[in-house]
């Protein structure tokens, strides 16, 4: 019985060390792929049968419940979901791209370990695993400039990795400090008698900032536009979307130690959360590479999911994890797109994208919906999210940040549109068509599927992510 | 159930079925691969369409202020979001211009537009099940969510079919469009909380007790978002781009149905949600739409471009329709609701005919345009009776609504109608300009031989708007009869009910057969 509760992990773990196995071996790297990717998608049945399991592993440090099985869930559609349109890993030298997939599915795994620990010390060694395993896939890009941008992505990468970790275990040093537990179920009864005190707040604001680092949210963004740059386009089509998923499982789960109220707390994210979106839709305006400005649209965006924390209230929650699953697929519609028009894995500026509804109609498509939804105009995801968003946050008073939130997604509109603009409006001129692969055709249609479908009909969606963050609650 | 709505009892649920067409009718064009068929095709679909809004017509109950024809459904339940549809005298003859254009708007693209066919007609119908949306829905998040889908269909019918400065128009379209409703939202969520229990149900949200204060901001908000959609002075900067570079289609669209919203907005929500505000304000809004009248007028006057010459008759004729709603008196809104109409008919028809031009000289200019009644006869008749109805020549269908709009602002206030008065000499200054330059022109007109008269799809493209403008003109009983009903229960939710001396109130008598 306990087995079956760890089953996803274990079933990842050991696709870990298939992969290992063949990376010893001579096989080609597109064998390794059609496995990688057939592992990935029994993995997600794996998560999406175990749905509704519930239960305490290893001492109480690991918990089995809706909520963690719903990121399980959503963080392996996405790692299936991308494996399935990032067909040739155009970007990586063909003789390490076996060991680039070991690292993605560890990644993977890290992070589904990571939604379900509770307990201080298991959540920060699952958050490494699924960190250091990226710390390796950025510098695994080919020398395609001469410039080795990869190395000096990978270099900040990590070093504001590991700072941002630093922050984080202290923090966890105060928590354990004043309360004397590092389980989050003891936490939070203890820390409802300390929630006054200076040293509480710091302490979670602290553990907090780690998850900023993951989220990309001011001031722990620094590192988002270089790696996203530097990287290649797989694999920032991976940090983009699927680790984000785990850094707001872990801000909810943080975020319930201090409700049900903690003004100071709340008047620190609202900053935060206000600095981000200026800050990032504001860059984002200038960007003219499509990766960068993606970038700082995450900046913006993670600003944005910060409106749901601060409601410190499930609804909230809820809508925190609606619009960031939301968020993941509108980020791989996009990077389907980029990956795919990126003819030897190189960056895409914004440019390069003129005239692709001739060259190819559907990819054009696909990124028109993708930038829409990431824009908030409905019907799409994007727009639902906001909208839940807005009306949480208004809902505990927080009017004036709700205007400037507003204000934010109509700023945002330019620099979306201009990239529809450009792959709508233009002619091609010399720029060769692009294939399509049958199967990213059928995954990017899938994908403007799920985001219209969830746009249209949020609600069995929120009633799942309310019913999963009550539980924890 | 609701008390506010007449659930629908035709059996099928009519509404809906006119909100999901069009959308049904964008499949054929992903399997179609040629463009002929996809045009009748889409064709067939938007009469059938205005055949199927006709029932509303004719079923339609003009004794009752309720929303009939209703749907009720739950859609969102956890945040109290349903599908709830009805209309009344306010939104029905707004629905069936919309149905009866979207043929129309077809027709005139037949040759017009040559690339990327399919899709140009699939943004059509997404626009149109947008449109109807908007007029239909009961439920504000519904109303929001179509309010700003529309905004991409639209953006691409002019980025990519538009003219030479597409991109600039288009994007600012966008932007000002989008920039003004954001607020709405917020609004909207703020109108939710208010109220006990939390509801976004439109009707729900009238004639509650809201504090002053905050009628004030959520009008502010309201207002920003619909005065851009009108657009009233000085909002008004992105129309004429906007025109001058969409498609044919496009600004008929544009012109007929889109700038509606706006006003629609004021009469669905700025008057019964927030009334006291309404009065407030009602003074700053109408001196900006005497602002407006006098500003469009002058520079029509000024217009070279013949579009961009009907895009700044339309602020004109759009201030006069903010006028007629800001009076709060039965003939204003009566007067207001007519035009709204007849602008749509009216200045829709001039787009057409501009299109039409186009499509032969490749020029919009009027010089180019110059002197083509000598070989364009039909061209010009119809030209003629649609610049005097523009100008509100007694006989045509805006001399009735501009003639009750200004009753109602006389009732009003005497020194404001006075200064809108200017507006209709100019209006047949700028229209008889035009006229005279395009029949006849002067002694060095450009060589016009080889144009040659409108054809029969261009004929049946324009003669259901000249009905429409010598019936409305001749007797608009029929039209009228639909609103008073709900114009009446409106201005009761507004609360001033004496609607100025009776003396006048006589005068609206003789002139409008009731």
């Amino acid at each position: 019985m306990k087995m079956a509760l760890f089953f996803p992990e274990l079933f990842l773990l050991l696709s870990c060390l298939v992969v290992f196995l063949l990376t010893l071996g001579k096989m080609s790297s597109s064998t390794v792929r059609s496995i990688t990717a057939a592992l990935s998608i029994i993995a997600f049945l794996i998560c999406a049968g175990s749905l509704r399991l519930e239960g305490d592993l290893f001492f109480k440090a690991y918990r089995v419940d809706l909520f963690s099985q719903l990121f399980k869930f959503a963080i392996t559609g996405g790692v299936a979901l991308l494996l399935l349109f990032s067909r040739e890993l155009k970007g990586i030298e063909e003789n390490i791209r076996a060991e680039y997939y070991l690292f993605l599915l560890l990644s993977a795994l890290g992070l589904v370990m990571l939604v379900s620990s509770v307990e201080l010390l298991s959540i920060f060694v699952a958050l490494e695993l699924s960190s250091y395993a990226l710390y390796l896939l950025v510098p695994m890009r080919d020398d395609h400039s001469g410039l080795r941008e990869q190395m000096e992505a990978g270099i900040k990468y990590i070093l504001f990795g590991v700072v941002a970790t630093g922050v984080m275990l202290f923090g966890m040093s105060y928590l354990f400090g004043l309360t004397g537990t590092t389980y989050l179920s003891e936490l939070i009864p203890a820390m409802n008698q300390v929630i006054g005190s200076p040293a509480a707040i710091v302490g979670i604001a602290l553990v907090m900032g780690g998850f900023f680092f993951k989220l990309g949210l001011f001031p722990f963004h620094f590192w988002l536009p270089d790696v996203y740059q530097g990287a290649s386009n797989e694999t920032t089509a991976f940090i983009a979307s699927v680790p984000k998923l785990g850094a707001v499982a872990l801000l909810i789960r943080i975020a319930t130690l201090a409700a049900p109220s903690a003004a100071t707390l709340v008047n620190l994210l609202m900053i935060l959360a206000v600095c981000s979106m200026f800050y990032g839709n504001l860059i984002a305006l200038v960007q003219k590479d499509i990766k960068r400005m993606l970038a700082f649209s995450g900046i913006a965006h993670a600003g944005f999911v910060i409106l749901g924390i601060i409601t410190l209230k499930d609804t909230g929650f809820a809508s925190a994890i609606y619009y960031i699953t939301g968020y993941m697929l509108m980020n791989l519609a996009c990077f389907l797109v980029i990956c795919n028009v990126s003819v030897k894995g190189e960056n895409l500026a914004i440019s390069d994208l003129t005239g692709l509804y001739k060259r190819a109609p559907l990819l054009a498509f696909t990124l028109a919906v993708g930038m829409f939804a990431l824009a908030g105009i409905p019907p799409f995801v994007g727009f639902m999210g906001k909208f839940m968003l807005l009306a949480g946050a208004l809902k505990e008073g927080y009017l004036a940040l709700v205007i400037l939130a507003a204000i934010n997604t109509a700023i945002a509109i330019y620099y979306y549109l201009s990239v529809v603009r450009v792959s709508y409006c233009t002619d091609p001129e010399e720029r060769p068509a692009v294939t399509v692969a049958p199967l990213t055709q059928v995954i990017s249609i899938v994908l403007v599927l799920i985001i219209i479908i969830m746009g249209v009909m949020p609600a069995p969606v929120v009633d799942i992510a309310t019913a999963a963050v009550k539980g924890i609650m | 159930m609701q008390d506010f709505l007449i659930i629908n009892t035709l059996g099928y649920p009519i509404l809906s079925l006119l909100i999901f067409l069009p959308l049904a009718g964008v499949i054929p064009l992903l399997i179609l691969k040629n463009d002929e068929a996809a045009k009748y095709s889409t064709l067939a679909v938007t009469t059938l369409i205005a055949l199927i809004s006709l029932t509303l017509y004719f079923k339609f109950d003009k004794t009752t202020a309720l929303y009939q024809f209703g749907e009720h459904h739950a859609w969102i339940p956890m945040w109290d979001i349903n599908y709830t549809l009805g209309i009344d005298g306010i939104s029905l003859l707004l629905i069936l211009l919309t149905t009866l254009l979207m043929p129309l708007c077809v027709l005139c693209s037949w040759n017009y537009i040559k690339t990327r066919v399919r899709p140009f007609l699939a943004c059509l119908l997404i626009m149109q099940t947008s449109m109807l949306g908007v007029f239909m829905a009961l439920d504000f998040v519904l109303f929001y969510i179509l309010w700003e889908a529309m905004l991409i269909p639209m953006y691409l019918l002019i980025a990519v079919w538009g003219g030479p400065r597409k991109i600039y128009a288009s994007i600012k379209f966008f932007l000002y469009t989008l920039a003004g409703s954001v607020l709405l939202l917020v609004a909207i969520i703020a109108l939710y909380l208010h109220n006990d229990p939390h509801t976004f149900s439109i009707p729900q949200m009238m004639g509650q007790d809201y504090s002053s204060v905050f009628q004030i901001y959520v009008f502010l908000a309201f207002f920003l978002a619909f005065a851009i959609k009108v657009p009233m002075f000085p909002f008004h900067t992105w129309l004429p781009a906007a025109h001058v570079e969409a498609p044919t289609a496009g600004s008929v669209v544009l012109a007929s149905v889109l700038l509606k919203m706006g006003t629609y907005g004021f009469l669905r929500f700025c008057l019964p949600i927030t009334p006291e505000a309404s009065l407030t304000m009602m003074p700053y809004v109408l001196w900006l739409s005497v602002a407006g009248i006098i500003y469009g007028g002058f520079t029509a006057l000024a217009q070279s471009d013949m579009k961009k010459l009907i895009a700044y008759s339309s602020v004109g004729h759009m201030g006069f329709v903010t006028l007629g709603i800001f009076v709060f008196n039965v003939q204003g809104i009566e007067g207001a609701l007519l035009q709204m109409i007849n602008h749509g008919v009216t200045t829709g028809a001039l787009f057409i005919m501009v299109g039409m031009i186009y499509e032969r000289t490749h020029s919009r200019e009027l010089a180019m345009a110059a002197g083509v009644g000598k070989f364009m006869p039909i061209y010009v008749i119809f030209l003629g009776f649609f610049s005097l109805s523009s100008l509100a020549f007694p006989g045509t269908n805006s001399f009735i609504g501009e003639f009750l709009v200004l009753v109602g602002a006389f009732a009003k206030t005497k020194i404001v109608a006075a200064c809108a008065i200017p507006g209709a000499v100019l209006a047949a200054a700028y229209m008889l300009r035009m006229l005279q330059k395009v029949v006849w022109g002067g002694t060095n007109n450009p060589d016009q031989s080889y144009l040659t008269d409108l054809n029969v799809r261009e004929i049946i493209t324009l003669a259901p708007l000249l009905l429409f403008v010598l019936w409305i003109g001749l007797n608009p009983a029929p039209f009228m009869d639909v609103m008073h009903t709900s114009v009446n229960h409106l201005i009761q939710q507004v609360g001033i009910a004496d609607a100025g001396p009776q003396g006048i109130f006589e005068v609206a008598k003789l002139a409008i057969p009731q």
